[in-house]
């Protein structure tokens, strides 16, 4: 018998005998049947308005930047600039209708993270660039896929990490995170999927906060108020 | 006694009495308290959050043959390996094979408790591999050749002074108290590591039987770029990790955040669904998945202790237990402390070995209090002690209740023992906790309250 037959087997051994009721030894209170776990997570508020301003709150609390711009052109003057503040000399990103509007405005060299690349360059690079499939109100996330943003590593190994998105794409709270994930990619997801909250982190030294462990120092997000 | 018992005891000793210990671990705890209590006063209803993540567990935990089988199935439909391994030898060998077929020389590995659950780093470098722990704090207690102190902060116990002297001798860097420089300084050295590594190993928080995906959930980075970088991957995780739908992760994500360190959510929560498929541009060219039992079966099939499979790793229990809080991590001796290992280390490792944890506890049930899942940790301690007991009864303990039990049905009996121990008991202060005392064990460190002069008895018979 190979080694999953017999784990699977002393398995369904085990199970053959019931255990109590989950729950511990206090009676479990009977409003949790049929309910899900959008009744108790933390409130959203009502409407897109209350939502993105809770959004824009939660960011602020990550010390990621949000900004929301009324125009393309706004948002490519906002990008030009930082890009003069910060120095940047080489760029990554990939195709979208955002990031192609976008990133020819910087008249940087462009590494393509859609397309085979090599890791050595896109480490050199000082941003990276991408769009999202969501931006996640209750905890001031955002949702990225390798199919949506460029691939695996765009979002993780530049210093600086800018989401360009769209207001359209805020949602509420995780439950619809994963809704629009569903409906998305149905029986073909792709083999990535991240919720991003906030630059990469840690607090290991006596549990003070640092930013930029291994992952970006930076994380800013432009949203387009369409 | 075992020996692990003997080592306990004499550790635990030491740690109680090193206030500098205690008081770094005072102030660790500190604001993760704050943090945690914020966090889930900001639920709609935590309770009811609490018993719904129990519920689900329950479900994926009994029925885990079909959800493993519907994990493994979709899992396997895009192109990952499953491996399965009873033991934690089995698990070793199926990835030394791995890292022998693609001939590796430099391993990167990202925190996970399953691999020092087998000591999979030992067995690696005892095959001269180089292996690297990711994490911080992983990479941290790795430089020190020690355990992880704690199983979400593995470098809790040391303060930035010592990380500093650390990083001079084993890394040869500069001289700095500042964390952000100590942190950019493991930055740099890890950066080369996973732009060279040919291999990435992981763990896994959670795995959806559904859509056949494994979820990380980290801060750093770390596990995103062992996950996207190294030509091959290799996750390591207990077969318990299943849930069954993906939309659970919704509850689970936020609550292991909550709990674990205080936040709403980590900064990267990431599901995998398979290697590099077909058009994408980057990530692992094979991805290999293990699934360990080691005795976790066994736990299964104790249908009364069933619920300790529930268990999501957030060490939530261990911050809060007065035992660990005050003997540390590393006197237990075991991959998974606290309450938590106190409950499964007996499972895994062998009950009479492992008893001793199970009575280090002075059962305030904090530990239940707080679970997220509710698994009932106390009683399962206690339920470690009847069936230790049961299993190998004491002589001398079984004979002393018997004593007692003659002497306290009799009432004539039970009134010359109380006249004897009110005449008897100067006698023992004399000898109290000395090698003559045959309570040493207990009157060491207690003491008893002196017998009072008038039994209630007496009293209410001569009242007025």
């Amino acid at each position: 018998m190979s080694e999953r037959e017999l784990i699977m087997g002393r398995i369904r051994a085990a199970l053959k005998t019931r255990a109590r009721q989950p729950g511990g030894h206090k009676p479990a209170s009977t409003k949790v049947a049929n309910s899900t776990p959008r009744q108790w997570l933390p409130k959203v508020g009502d409407g897109i308005d209350e939502q993105l301003a809770l959004f824009a709150r939660n960011v602020a609390g990550l010390k990621a930047d949000f900004q929301l711009f009324q125009s393309v052109e706004e948002m490519r003057q906002a990008l030009v600039q930082m890009s003069d503040t910060e120095g940047w000399k080489r760029l990554a990103g990939h195709s979208g209708d955002l990031t192609n509007a976008i990133c020819q405005a910087l008249k940087l060299p462009l590494l393509r993270t859609d397309k085979a690349y090599a890791v050595n360059e896109l480490e050199q690079c000082d941003a990276g660039i991408s769009e999202c499939d969501a931006l996640v109100a209750q905890t001031g996330s955002v949702l990225v896929t390798n199919r949506s943003a460029g691939g695996r590593a765009l979002s993780v190994l530049p210093p600086h990490h800018v989401v360009l998105a769209r207001r359209g794409q805020l949602v509420p709270d995780l439950p619809a995170a994963f809704e629009l994930l569903k409906r998305k990619y149905a029986d073909n997801y792709p083999s990535m999927i991240s919720f991003i909250t906030g630059p990469s982190r840690t607090g290991d030294i006596e549990r003070i906060l640092v930013l930029g462990a291994h992952g970006p120092k930076k994380l800013t997000i432009f949203c387009l108020q369409d | 006694m075992s020996t692990f018992a003997t080592q306990f005891l004499k550790q635990a000793r030491a740690m109680t009495a090193d206030l500098r210990h205690r008081r770094i671990i005072r102030t660790a705890l500190g604001n993760y308290e704050i943090a945690r209590d914020q966090g889930r006063s900001s639920f709609q209803d935590w309770e009811s959050a609490r018993q719904l993540a129990a519920e689900m567990k329950w479900e994926a935990v009994n029925h885990l043959d079909s959800y493993l089988e519907a994990f493994t199935a979709k899992i396997e439909a895009r192109g990952t390996k499953v491996h399965w391994a009873s033991t934690g030898e089995q698990a070793r060998e199926i990835i030394l094979q791995i890292v022998r077929d693609k001939e590796a020389r430099s391993i990167i590995k990202s925190k996970a408790m399953t691999a020092e659950e087998i000591h999979l780093n030992d067995a690696l470098e005892n095959a001269g591999l180089n292996v690297v722990e990711n994490d911080l704090g992983e990479f941290i207690v790795q430089l020190r050749h020690e355990a992880p102190y704690h199983i979400v902060f593995p470098s809790m116990h040391l303060t930035r002074c010592e990380i500093s002297d650390l990083f001079q001798r084993e890394l040869g860097s500069a001289p700095t108290n500042d964390p952000e420089e100590l942190t950019m300084i493991a930055r740099r050295v890890l950066r080369k590591k996973y732009l060279t590594a040919d291999i990435g190993i992981t763990g896994a928080n959670f795995a959806i039987a559904e859509t056949g995906m494994i979820s990380i959930t980290e801060n750093e980075g770390n596990a995103r770029l062992t996950a996207a970088l190294p030509k091959t991957m290799i996750t390591l995780m207990g077969i318990e990790k299943v849930l069954p739908k993906l939309e659970d992760l919704a509850l689970f994500l936020p609550m292991l955040a909550t709990m674990g360190t205080g936040q709403p959510l980590t900064c990267y929560n990431t599901m995998y669904g398979g290697p590099r498929q077909a058009g994408e541009s980057d990530g692992p060219e094979e991805w290999h998945v293990v699934l360990l039992d080691n005795h976790r079966t066994e736990l299964l099939a104790e249908a009364e202790q069933r619920d300790a499979l529930h268990c999501i790793r957030c060490g939530a229990c261990l911050n809060v237990c007065p035992i660990f809080r005050n003997v540390g991590g590393h006197t237990y001796g075991t991959t998974y402390s606290g309450p938590i290992g106190s409950v499964i280390t007996p499972h895994l490792r062998g009950l009479q070995d492992w008893k001793h944890l199970s009575n280090a506890s002075s059962l305030c049930g904090a530990c239940t209090e707080t679970c997220p899942v509710k698994i009932d940790l106390h009683h399962h301690l206690l339920q470690n002690r009847r069936n230790a007991s049961a299993a190998q009864p004491s002589f001398f303990e079984r004979l002393a209740y018997k004593i007692f039990g003659f002497i306290a049905s009799r009432p004539t009996l039970w009134s010359i023992a109380k006249t004897l121990g009110r005449w008897g008991q100067p006698f023992q202060n004399l000898v109290k906790g000395s090698a003559l005392d045959p309570a040493k064990a207990w009157t060491q460190t207690r003491d008893l309250p002196p017998l009072a002069a008038e039994s209630f008895k007496d009293w209410w018979r001569n009242r007025k």
